[in-house]
């Protein structure tokens, strides 16, 4: 069984909801990474999103694609990013580790080649945000032989017989994105995100996770009542940018905000 | 010589993908806007009134056809082939870029959208989306590069006179790839009231085909044109390309026409072997981005590298993927022409010919110079004269040394 589903069986079994802090490998230097990795799995994280910075990262807001100029001003590549999944892995055999990021860098080390020194790092899951179903065919085969999840989003956009054949190509969780718009958007609307996701739980057993738009302890209680994962990212993301000269407080002040809100999704 | 219309090449295929290159590699977030999309792009197209009434904005308001002219100075003091000018620069707003925004604008009316947002470069992707925005009454916001809206304020205040509201965008390098990031953006934010009008036959598609298609509209006409005033087929066909609008238009109606070199003209910037130029298909490799696979400038990790030209419109590390296929099939031969080539292409033609070309022209009027004299005098070459140069004076002069 992969890390994803036994971590979010025993979420299931003791009744709590998956917290899933996104931040950009590298940002804002490739030393910071490792400890702030291990910081959000003390502070409550069940499952990590490290994103791979790109440097024309399309589908996100500001604050990520920020992100991914600092990780990538020191040099963050892909093979980076799989080393300090390595060295995670050197103290944390348990926490799932999922790559988001896009498609490019992927393609230039080969799909073969990423998948078998992602495996062999300890990464669990794949996110390639522009890789749509229809596209990441081949991609996604080599993945999952490598025991990879493959997990897709799915938008408010998205019509019925898309999310039907996304939750077949789906694995590990699905991710639904809460609202239209890049990430770091406002306007999180909670009920209609209950709306979808019990849409979407008749098509499929695989977790349904919710990002886009979760800001504070209050808004990722609010969601977590209605789906299986709260994914956090830009407000993370915001606060690391506001502690570019003081790297070292990163680690403890990123995940306090993690800490609050696993107290209320808990609570 | 037959003049049946040669337009059987059946690519894209239903999923945009044009050999291996195309396609729709964008977040889902973008993906029910790109159906939605397609699908009335395949309804319309079909329409012969959305084709009508095409046709008669681009007869009666972009004042169409354009001529084809006999640059026979030009043609004699090199000493070689015919020259042929496809007069883009004649269009309304002074570049081929029109012909797409009044189709793109023709579906966002159709479509109900009261908002259009575009991307653009050198700027005259941006003048012609708010030029036919303000005839239709739209709602329209232009995302330029900093640096560009910098090399091309004549192009800003033309567009902000038309009553756009111009960003300029200031992340990544600045230019006309982080224009098209930020109007991405903006489209899967407000995707409900807003048309993205993409201004080369690039992205996700269906952008590639329709925005070909509107500009096949070039080729047709040269065409037929050539045939009436020759009696023949050209021998060659020059083009400059960025992303490649101008040069697929001009191309696309001519690929079953094997007799016909067909040649894209890409920016050499300071040379191919310094790196510093904006030539994917001379010297890059296949990637994604923005939406396609396609030639792209990247370095060994998959991130995408700055570019350079001296044009603005021919900044871009990618291109339109039809141009990959071409390539890859040998249909299409690519080539470089480097800014300071470029620059002589510019001051030549205006000098012999009185006519002035846009910076990205200019590229293929310097191959021309290059490629004329190695042919016979009763060859023919047509280039794709996409636009006029008024919005470069300002550039040219600082390399002069000039202030204006």
């Amino acid at each position: 069984m992969s890390r994803i589903q036994t971590r979010f069986d025993a979420l299931r079994a003791s009744g709590r909801k998956a917290l899933i802090p996104y931040v950009t490998a590298g940002d804002p230097s490739p030393a910071v990474t490792l400890p702030l990795m291990h910081a959000l799995v003390a502070a409550g994280a069940d499952v990590l999103e490290l994103g791979v910075p790109f440097s024309d990262p399309m589908a996100d807001g500001p604050v990520i694609q920020l992100a991914c100029e600092r990780a990538l001003m020191h040099g963050t590549r892909l093979l980076d990013v799989l080393e300090i999944v390595a060295e995670f892995r050197k103290t944390d055999t348990e926490t799932p580790v999922v790559l988001m990021g896009y498609l490019n860098p992927i393609e230039a080390i080969g799909y073969a080649n990423f998948a078998e020194k992602a495996r062999a790092a300890g990464v669990d899951g794949v996110l390639t945000v522009d890789l749509p179903p229809e596209e990441g065919v081949e991609a996604n085969a080599i993945f999952r032989a490598q025991g990879l999840d493959t997990i897709y989003l799915m938008s408010p956009a998205t019509s019925d017989a898309r999310l039907r054949h996304i939750c077949q190509q789906g694995s590990g969780y699905l991710y639904y994105v809460s609202l239209k718009g890049v990430t770091g958007s406002a306007n999180l609307d909670v009920e209609a995100v209950a709306h979808k996701i019990t849409q979407m739980r008749e098509m499929t057993d695989l977790p349904l996770a919710v990002g886009f738009g979760i800001r504070d302890a209050a808004s990722a209680a609010a969601v977590s009542a209605v789906a299986d994962g709260v994914i956090v990212g830009s407000v993370l993301v915001n606060q690391i940018a506001e502690l570019v000269t003081a790297h070292e407080h990163i680690p403890a002040q990123v995940s306090a905000i993690i800490a609050e809100m696993r107290q209320a999704m808990d609570a | 010589m037959s003049n049946e219309s040669t337009e059987k090449v059946v690519y894209p295929d239903a999923l945009g993908h044009f050999g291996p290159y195309g396609g729709r590699f964008v977040s889902e977030t973008l993906i029910g806007a790109l159906e939605e999309l397609e699908s009335v792009y395949n309804k319309l197209s079909a329409d012969p009134a959305f084709q009508a009434e095409f046709d008669h904005d681009l007869a009666y308001y972009v004042g169409r056809p354009s001529p084809l002219y006999h640059a026979e100075r030009l043609s004699r003091e090199l000493g070689g082939a015919q020259i042929y000018l496809k007069r883009e620069d004649l269009n309304h707003t002074g570049a081929h870029k029109v012909n797409n925004t009044i189709g793109q604008a023709l579906l966002a009316k159709y479509m109900g959208k009261p908002r259009v947002i575009a991307e653009t470069g050198a700027g005259q992707h941006g003048v012609a989306s708010a030029t036919v925005a303000a005839r239709l009454g739209l709602e329209c916001k232009v995302y330029m590069g900093a640096e560009d809206v910098k090399r091309q304020a004549l192009n800003v205040y033309r567009m902000r006179l038309l009553g756009a509201e111009v960003i300029p965008v200031t992340s990544g390098t600045r230019t006309l790839k982080d224009a098209m990031n930020e109007a991405m953006r903006d489209w899967v934010t407000n995707v409900d009231n807003t048309f993205y009008i993409i201004g080369t036959a690039a992205g996700p598609h269906p952008y590639p085909k329709l925005v070909r298609d509107f500009q096949c509209v070039i080729g047709r006409e040269t065409r037929e044109q050539c045939l009436k005033q020759t009696g023949r087929l050209p021998d060659v066909l020059l083009a400059c390309v960025g992303g490649g609008s101008n040069a697929i238009g001009m191309f696309h109606p001519f690929i079953e026409d094997r007799s016909v070199r067909m040649i894209g003209v890409e920016a050499g910037g300071y040379g191919l072997e310094t790196g510093q130029h904006a030539a994917p298909l001379s010297d890059g490799r296949p990637g994604v981005l923005h939406g396609m696979r396609t030639y792209l400038m990247e370095d060994d990790a998959g991130q995408i590298l700055p570019t350079h030209s001296v044009s603005a419109g021919l900044d871009y590390p990618g291109v339109g993927p039809e141009h990959a296929w071409l390539k890859d099939i040998g249909r299409a031969e690519y080539v470089a022409i480097n800014d300071d080539e470029a620059m002589q292409g510019f001051r030549t033609l205006t000098r012999v010919e009185g006519i002035m070309p846009a910076l990205e022209s200019s590229h293929a009027v310097a191959y021309a110079m290059k490629l004329a004299p190695t042919l016979r005098k009763d060859q023919t070459i047509v280039i794709n004269l996409s636009g006029r140069g008024d919005k470069d004076i300002h550039t040219v002069a600082t390399l002069d040394g000039i202030e204006m």
